[in-house]
């Protein structure tokens, strides 16, 4: 069995301008943040980002990276908005397709199964459609009802971070909730994981149930161990939101400098030289 | 009794909501409808489910602070199971609303390139025509109750009807509850009409802080808290007093 460990930095050497990119988790909850910052440090631009969006969605927009944006929301959780994405909305930055959440949840799934498309009640009657012109009903071949047809939310990349994986890429959450990783996983040609830590096969089931297990090995073509890699989102049970920064990247949102000294001083250096900055943040606060 | 706070009576609205529900999924979005939750399934609706806002299933025991959970519904298994199967109740809030019950959440302005981007339609669309939903607003204004909303994130009535059969079947949007008053969609046309003004509010206050006529044929008064009920809100749902910062006094 292949061993899979690489780089957050060889693992964006593997992306390309122009990519559709699907970013797992949920909000502020379990985003491959380590993953986003590499993206941060790298070149790639114009990329069409697919995600229940929170920061990662954020950082990436205020660094001018999106091009095109799939969403259903974008929130920080503890605080409503994310300030970055709303600039960038307001200054017409962005081309988007937003759908409901549910719908965003079927495109993943059909282009999991491979599926053209699959049908859903939601979006009907809302902006929705009209915002999102392309967009088709299919008509019921049982009955009168006519369903908005959700295009699958076909994938270049699949970017998400677990608690634990294996070398071959077996993963594993721990915390109260899957998300939608394993779609993301499935809808993509080639899926990277971010772990918080890389362990033995035999370790992944000590003392954990089976059905933690989300991904196996052959929906993972790389894993790369990065502790503390969704800082500073939640990543349950091994730590929670690190509201005091959070509320730090927010701040920064609100004006161009805020911006640029967020950016300089946690951005620019590499995941390490980030992880120092945050302990210093946390022992300056302390 | 008669020193119930203008929250206080808002909370009891907002449960008054789930009469009748039975065992379903309870959705309150926001404070006051969180507490109006807790209340009814301590008072009269004891069979309806609740969640912690994440991935549990939490009992009437916990709303008092000690956490037991009876069951798990992730973000999946919400938006692939429990809002199409239906069991459920939803309380939204709302940045804009009509006559006709469409909502906005997502942004002001046009959508291609907005005023001021909001959280996104997330899920309104789905919730709106596939279960009850009713709206939580905590200050009652011309800004919030419009002629026509922005962006349709949770469908009115006009707009379901519209897009035809698969959108009316399961579309049911109940109440609107706010700082002022109680309404509802019970009119031929299924425009908004007045349920019930809130004891210390007049009529002339909500129709001047709504910006679309109101059917006001059969007008009642928000009924106030009994004792047990304020008993609950004060010493076990909220004893911090956190509801008079989301209504004010």
């Amino acid at each position: 069995m292949a061993d899979k460990r690489m780089t957050l930095d060889q693992v964006v050497g593997e992306l390309e301008d122009g990519m559709t990119i699907g970013i797992g988790g949920w909000g502020s909850r379990r985003k491959p943040m380590a993953l986003v910052r590499a993206i941060l440090r790298s070149e790639l631009k114009d990329l069409t980002i697919v995600s229940y969006g929170g920061p990662d969605v954020g950082l990436l927009a205020a660094a001018g990276r999106i091009k095109k944006l799939v969403f259903g929301f974008v929130t920080l959780d503890s605080i409503p908005l994310d300030p970055h994405f709303c600039r960038a909305r307001q200054d017409g930055k962005l081309i988007v397709a937003e759908y409901d959440e549910g719908m965003f949840a079927a495109g993943l799934s059909a282009a999991a199964k491979r599926l053209p498309f699959l049908p859903i009640r939601a979006g009907l009657g809302s902006s929705v459609v009209t915002t999102n012109p392309d967009l088709k009903t299919v008509r019921s071949p049982y009955s009168d009802e006519e369903l908005i047809a959700m295009p699958a939310l076909r994938l270049d990349v699949a970017l998400v971070h677990m608690n634990r994986a294996d070398i071959h890429g077996n993963a594993q959450y721990l915390g109260p909730d899957p998300y939608f990783d394993d779609d993301f996983a499935l809808a993509a040609d080639r899926c990277f994981v971010s772990a918080e830590k890389v362990i033995p096969t035999d370790e992944l089931t000590r003392g954990k149930p089976v059905q933690t297990l989300l991904l196996n090995r052959s929906a993972v073509a790389g894993v790369v161990e990065a502790p503390n890699g969704a800082h500073f989102t939640s990543c349950y049970p091994d730590y929670g939101r690190d509201e005091t920064f959070q509320r730090r990247y927010a701040e920064s949102g609100k004006t161009a400098e805020g911006w640029r000294e967020f950016h300089d001083r946690f951005l620019v250096g590499d995941e390490a030289s980030y992880q120092a900055e945050v302990t210093k943040l946390r022992e300056e606060a302390a | 009794m008669s020193d119930a706070t203008r929250a206080e009576i808002a909370v009891v609205a907002c449960a008054e909501l789930f009469h009748g529900d039975g065992e379903i999924v309870a959705s309150p979005m926001g404070l006051v409808p969180q507490l109006g939750a807790k209340l009814a399934r301590q008072t009269f609706a004891p069979d309806l489910l609740l969640s912690d806002g994440e991935a549990y299933l939490l009992t009437p025991e916990s709303d008092a602070g000690q956490k037991v959970i009876e069951g798990w519904q992730p973000f999946k298994k919400m938006l692939d199971v429990i809002v199409p199967h239906g069991k459920r109740h939803v309380i939204m809030g709302a940045s804009q609303i009509d006559r006709f019950g469409n909502q906005n959440i997502s942004a002001i302005g046009d959508h291609s390139r907005p005023t001021r981007q909001l959280l996104g339609v997330r899920g309104g669309p789905g919730n709106t025509v596939n279960h009850r939903t009713s709206y939580w607003v905590p200050r009652h204004s011309t800004r919030v109750f419009v002629d026509a909303v922005d962006v349709v994130s949770g469908v009115g009535y006009d707009n379901a009807q519209k897009a035809g059969p698969a959108a009316t079947a399961f579309h049911d949007v109940h109440r609107v509850v706010t700082n002022l008053g109680v309404f509802d969609f019970e009119t031929p046309d299924r425009s908004m009409r007045v349920v019930s003004a809130h004891p210390g509010v007049t009529l002339d206050e909500i129709t001047a802080n709504t910006g679309f006529a109101l059917d006001k044929s059969s007008v009642t008064e928000t009924r106030m808290p009994t004792d047990e009920e304020l008993h609950l809100i004060r010493n076990v749902l909220d004893p911090k007093n956190l509801r008079d910062k989301e209504v004010r006094a």
